[in-house]
């Protein structure tokens, strides 16, 4: 299988504050990779570094071959789309803001939108099931429908890569479920080659096909998630006392939090 | 062959556009026609082929380079308010909120006590434009933190650089010879009466060639509304965008100032309740926003010219009053609005 993306030991970030050091992974075409890491670990900077938002110190990245650095914005725009979490949403209409993302093949001086343009847009506003919603104003959907738009958007780029940041993190399980599902279909169907930031470890077992685990700006470790989440490597980078299970359905690993109660009860049972 | 959407848009959009074009049409000839000397409508054809009548002199000498005057700065503030609120997506920024209109303000005072306008009468556009640019400058690298630009910060530093620029400009005042004062104070009131051919048409060419060029980076503008990384996420370049932006606010800006003196809150208010008219899509945003502004000018100028007369009033003081006041509304309600999202 090709290689999409080729992350060369990369180390960027802000001016004399945080900074990631010497990242390098590869993300084979079609794979769903999910990037893990407790808060500050360098996840969002590493999207950053990616994407071309932050200057890279050292390090390359390469998009199917080519170095990034070296694309327009305009080329980068029709190769990778990036999601990041709605802080601000403006109040236009969701059609408006899906068509945006046919930004990157309009040409210069073309004012008005094709009709191909238009039927990208609703191609994509079906399949993210926004189509009903194409006349509301993006300030008045709920935090799911915002990102379903916000990915119908990102589509209609005709990326080859899509980067997610965190989207799920504020959606109640129905529509992270919702979500993720749709995410794997893209990914199945379109061959959609994926990296996303998720903070759910469950949720990153079972969709992601690899995963990348972060701390303190640095890689920990990476590989299928039977081999990155085991509770000895998550105590570790996140500090906190875990089980692990195997999700009986999908083979998948499963991690259970203890609370601080429950483990001085079994400390004390063990000292009895 | 073209989708139903486009096609609804575009007729939308046209039929907006020739409201507008009649609008300006209609205020230009209220302007034309009242004055001390009233003008029928019916009589202006007849009488601008007699050349030798009293009203050709005052319809071509006066009226006329007046509401094109008139036209062109109205359009070219309000176009500069369009432009900026869209740059900072917010409701609330224009020329006068940024310190840009202070600074042209220094700029030209400037000029007046060095006496600068003496030598060339171009040098007053062109201190206007310096002292502009320079605030717009100062204001934008004040108000970057950590490589992101905070429109907080940035209305705040503008707000003081407004205060600076005044405090400035009354030391010059207070240093300088009364006949300087008597133009400066004459100026800052704001006035179309402006009898330089050369300083009218430069304003009008002016304003339709920044028209064009704002026009040219219509879709970029579009893209900002989503912020300035999504839109360099979508291929836009926002820095050169922006910086591009910011050189034609600061030359309409400037350029206003200098030929007709402080006339404040056109670029706030007539963008503001024109996005609420036509929606926020800068292909029409734009275009409207200059056509509403020129009308609204125009229309404030009869007001000036008519209320008091024969005396004239200032005409930033009709613009300043009626601004102002809808200013503290939109500044209200989107209080209300901000606390209606939080619940």
């Amino acid at each position: 299988m090709s290689t999409l993306l080729a992350i060369n030991n990369i180390s960027c970030g802000y001016g004399n504050g945080f900074h990631i050091k010497d990242i390098s992974f590869s993300l084979p075409e079609g794979y769903f990779a999910g990037i893990i890491g407790p808060n500050g670990s360098g996840k969002t900077t590493l999207f950053k570094g990616i994407s071309g938002d932050l200057s890279l110190n050292s390090g390359s990245v390469l998009f199917d071959g080519k170095d990034l650095s070296t694309l327009s914005l305009r080329e980068k725009a029709q190769q990778i789309s990036i999601v990041s979490q709605f802080a601000e949403v403006p109040s236009i209409t969701v059609e408006e803001y899906v068509m945006m993302g046919r930004m990157p093949y309009r040409k210069p001086f073309q004012f008005f939108d094709k009709p191909e343009d238009i039927a990208v847009a609703h191609h994509y506003m079906q399949l993210t099931n926004t189509f009903r919603l194409r006349n509301k104003l993006m300030t008045e959907l709920s935090g799911g429908e915002q990102q379903m738009a916000g990915i119908a958007s990102a589509l209609c780029q005709k990326p080859r890569l899509l980067l997610l940041d965190e989207p799920t993190s504020h959606l109640d399980i129905t529509h992270q479920v919702k979500f993720m599902n749709l995410i794997q279909k893209l990914n199945d169907d379109l061959r959609l080659s994926v990296i996303m930031i998720v903070h759910d470890l469950t949720l990153a077992a079972e969709y992601c096909d690899y995963l990348v685990m972060m701390k303190n700006g640095q890689v920990f470790c990476q590989g299928a998630p039977e081999e990155v989440l085991t509770y000895e490597k998550i105590e570790k980078v996140y500090d906190t006392v875990v089980v692990v299970k195997i999700n009986p359905v999908s083979g998948k690993p499963v991690v259970f939090p203890v609370s601080e109660r429950r483990l001085k009860k079994l400390n004390e049972k063990d000292i009895k | 062959m073209w989708d139903l959407r486009v096609m609804y848009k575009k007729t939308r959009w046209l039929f907006y556009v020739l409201l507008l074009v009649a609008t300006v049409l209609g205020a230009a000839i209220l302007s034309l026609s009242v004055g001390e000397i009233r003008i029928p409508l019916t009589d202006i054809p007849k009488l601008l082929a007699d050349k030798e009548s009293m009203e050709f002199g005052v319809l071509t000498y006066i009226r006329i380079p007046r509401t094109l005057l008139g036209f062109a700065i109205g359009g070219s503030l309000s176009l500069a308010g369009a432009i900026l609120q869209g740059i900072y997506r917010n409701p609330l920024v224009e020329p006068y909120t940024l310190g840009i209109s202070g600074g042209a303000s220094l700029g030209v005072t400037f000029a007046i006590v060095a006496g600068l306008h003496l030598l060339n009468i171009l040098f007053l556009p062109l201190a206007g434009f310096i002292g502009a640019f320079a605030t717009i400058f100062f204001v934008y690298t004040l108000s970057i933190r950590k490589g992101a630009l905070s429109v907080n910060r940035m209305l705040l530093i503008g707000v003081m650089v407004s205060f600076i620029s005044s405090s400035m400009m009354m030391f010059l005042m207070s240093i300088t010879a009364v006949e300087n004062i008597h133009g400066i104070v004459f100026w800052i009131m704001g006035s179309l009466n402006e009898s330089n051919t050369v300083m009218i048409w430069g304003m009008v060419a002016l304003s339709v060639i920044c028209l064009i060029i704002a026009y040219i980076f219509v879709m970029p503008l579009n893209a900002l509304r989503l912020g300035e990384e999504k839109a360099r996420h979508l291929g836009i370049n926002s820095d050169v965008t922006i910086r591009i932006l910011f050189v034609i606010t600061s030359l309409l800006t400037g350029a206003c100032i200098a030929v007709a003196g402080i006339i404040g809150f056109v670029g706030l208010v007539v963008p503001h309740i024109v996005r609420l008219w036509v929606g926020s899509d800068y292909r029409i945003m734009l275009i409207a926003s200059f056509l509403s502004g020129g009308t609204f000018l125009i229309v404030c100028d009869v007001l000036a010219r008519t209320v008091i007369s024969p005396n004239e009033l200032p005409i930033g003081v009709i613009t300043g009053i009626v601004g102002g006041i809808a200013f503290i509304i939109l500044l209200s309600r989107s209080q209300k609005q901000s606390k209606l999202l939080k619940g």
